[in-house]
């Protein structure tokens, strides 16, 4: 066995029966993978992680991995982890939502999470898609663009998740596509060992619900898609608009490192019960 | 210990009922709290923020809407805290799909719902009982779940503590009803010694972790709850799942699931049913009353005995599971049944039910939020 598939193996439940359900050339698994090393490089124990996880495909990553996890209610996955955090934060709380999750029906908790720089580590799996129900639009499905709900083309146009929850005051943002595992690897773990409120943005392609009704004939085609057109966000600021919509930035949009909600609720507690 | 006599430490405060919610809460324990502003519940918010931070470990946070309230409180609760939140009728509303996850994945928490009058925005400050049902079935989907209900401000205190011991016990969400009169009432209570107090707290696994089951079958249908990170690592999920709490859909482990969280509450029917009667003993006519209708109803007794009419009380805090055995006795005993109640007749609708034509059951109804006054129940009552 490979080394990298032993260390991810130890990181399986192996009470789960698999497999999972996960499309052939879905980009799920390698977004989990990413998470795996970037938790064994950082050293945290299994015990001390709490994934918690929405609705739709991204929804099902955390019953094949041995941590504590929590798979709750569409798009309020960030208020659950609110919860789990203020209530314990020795707890590392890792959430991953999908685009939907994140920025449809959950944008709400995503800009308040943000703003109050809670110490989470956010994983948004972004495929421009409602992959699960089989191919809808989301908040972020690109303009002009095909699904079931947009027959003749998206007309609105999309969220920028990186840029909102930048807006938003989140200490970390940074973004990265499947095909840049290393990349993916170190924002990942950044974004676990930063205090405050951490985000990854992920652009993984889901070729079933998405790809096929948008002229890309194979998993692959979206792959190389994906290789060719991620632009470094420094280069990408330079690039003119008409370029700069066909490509998809990468790399870290902010970077701060504030105290998080948790801690400085931690503080105030003290202050008063010093103070009567 | 009986030898040592130690000296009661009880305190006389002059509170709202939704102040006494808070004292009652933070006896049972309660050190979380996730809000969002509503008349008429934000006194208990209030409160909370100002108390919960002088405790060692407490946390109130105010959150962006009433769905993130009850997620956050439900997060709380699985990482080993007695949390709560509390609201009223929008905000309501928009908790029902987290109160079905709590449900189904057996989380325990309380949730106080100070009735207003609706629909929809309806009479922000008018009182009324319109949502019994809804606290019932709300949540989609077949479902188990304890609804208490106070109609007075000491009886605030006393369901709280209740509701938390209920919810710990049977690892269930707990919804306590007050109405917009009881919760706005302010009167002298009495705040009971700590010590006087039955509190319990969950049930903690004491098998090593690779033995635990979370979702496991026993005797009372309640399994051990580890919070999260105490090194029992398990899934939870609003999947319908198995005992190892993995989604399922296999027809006989579905079946048996959905059929303990049924069984856990049923089986302990009578120790969550709690009723007050009051000279139910030789009464001919008797009011089913509950929340501060009760407490008029308590009144139009005692006029109606006066005037010589052997009248009853049958008070209900525990508004489902149905207090059916209680209300049956009253059904075969009086000839009339008078259901008053600040609604179209929601709780009327069950006393009918399990009436199976033994008594006749009358019903006032108001629904313009004003209370109903002991005067016009007294009048109906006569009227048998």
């Amino acid at each position: 066995m490979a080394k990298v598939t032993q260390l991810i193996h130890n990181y399986l439940r192996h009470t789960k029966k698999f497999p999972h359900v996960f499309c052939p050339g879905c980009g799920h698994g390698i977004v989990l993978g990413s998470l795996i090393r970037s938790v064994h490089a950082q050293g945290l124990s299994k015990d001390e992680i709490v994934l918690v996880a929405g609705i739709g495909c991204s929804g099902r990553i955390p019953v094949y991995v041995d941590f504590n996890t929590v798979h709750t209610t569409h798009g309020r996955a960030l208020t659950f982890a609110t919860g789990i955090k203020m209530a314990n934060p020795e707890l590392k709380v890792i959430v991953v939502m999908g685009d939907g999750d994140a920025m449809s029906i959950g944008g709400n908790h995503l800009i308040h999470a943000a703003r109050r720089n809670i110490g989470l580590t956010t994983l948004v799996l972004n495929n421009h898609i409602y992959g699960m129900t089989g191919g809808q639009s989301s908040s972020t499905t690109p303009f002009g663009c095909y699904s079931t709900t947009t027959p003749f083309g998206q007309m609105e146009k999309e969220f920028d998740i990186s840029e909102i929850t930048k807006a938003c005051g989140a200490n970390f943002v940074a973004r990265a596509t499947v095909m840049q595992a290393n990349l993916m690897d170190r924002l990942i773990s950044t974004a676990l060992t930063n205090p405050g409120f951490n985000m990854v943005e992920v652009i993984t392609p889901c070729h079933t619900q998405f790809g096929r009704k948008n002229k890309y004939k194979t998993t692959v085609d979206m792959y190389k898609w994906l290789k060719k057109n991620a632009v470094p966000i420094e280069k990408y600021r330079d690039l003119s608009p008409e370029k700069q919509r066909d490509a998809v930035s990468t790399g870290v949009f902010t970077h701060n490192d504030c105290a998080g909600l948790e801690q400085k609720y931690i503080q105030m507690r003290q202050r008063i019960r010093g103070e009567i | 210990m009986a030898t040592k006599n130690k000296k009661k430490k009880e305190k006389e405060i002059f509170a709202l009922g939704n102040e006494a919610v808070v004292e009652g809460a933070l006896l049972a324990g309660c050190n979380f709290y996730a809000g969002y502003p509503i008349t008429p519940s934000t006194e208990i918010a209030e409160e909370m923020a100002r108390r919960l931070p002088l405790l060692e470990e407490g946390v109130f946070i105010q959150m962006e809407d009433e769905i993130a309230s009850l997620g956050s409180v439900i997060g709380a609760s699985l990482a080993g805290r007695k949390a709560m939140t509390a609201t009223s009728g929008p905000g309501f509303s928009l908790m029902q799909e987290h109160i079905g996850y709590a449900c189904i994945t057996e989380t325990p928490l309380v949730l106080v719902n100070v009735m207003r009058a609706g629909p929809s925005t309806g009479m922000p400050t008018s009182p009324a009982q319109g949502d019994v049902q809804q606290a019932r079935w709300g949540t989609h989907g077949d479902h188990p779940i304890i609804v208490l209900s106070a109609g007075d401000v000491q009886e605030c205190l006393e369901m709280t503590v209740t509701a938390f011991n209920f919810s710990e016990k049977y690892r269930t969400p707990v919804i306590l009803l007050l109405d917009e009169v009881t919760a706005h009432t302010r009167e002298k209570i009495t705040i009971p010694d700590p010590s006087d107090l039955y509190i319990y707290s969950r049930l903690l696994p004491s098998m090593p972790p690779e033995w635990y089951l979370p979702f496991e079958d026993n005797m009372r249908g309640v399994s051990a709850m580890p919070p999260l990170g105490s090194g029992y690592r398990y899934h939870v999920t609003g999947l319908t799942h198995d005992d190892h709490g993995y989604p399922t859909s296999k027809p006989r482990e579905v079946e048996s699931f959905i059929n303990r969280i049924f069984r856990k509450i049923d089986q302990f029917f009578y120790d969550i049913q709690i009723v007050e009667e009051i000279y139910c003993q030789d009464a001919t006519s008797c009011i089913i009353a509950y929340g501060s209708v009760g407490r008029s109803a308590e009144l139009a007794v005692q006029m109606a005995r006066d005037q010589g009419e052997k009248a009853g009380l049958l008070k209900l805090k525990t508004l489902f599971p149905f207090p059916r055995p209680a209300v049956e006795k009253m059904l075969r005993q009086c000839a009339s049944v008078l259901v008053p109640e600040m609604n179209m007749g929601q709780i009327s609708r069950e006393v009918k039910r399990v009436n199976s034509g033994q008594s006749k059951v009358n019903t006032l109804n108001r629904i313009d939020g004003q209370i109903i006054t002991p005067a016009e129940i007294l009048k109906k009552l006569l009227k048998g």
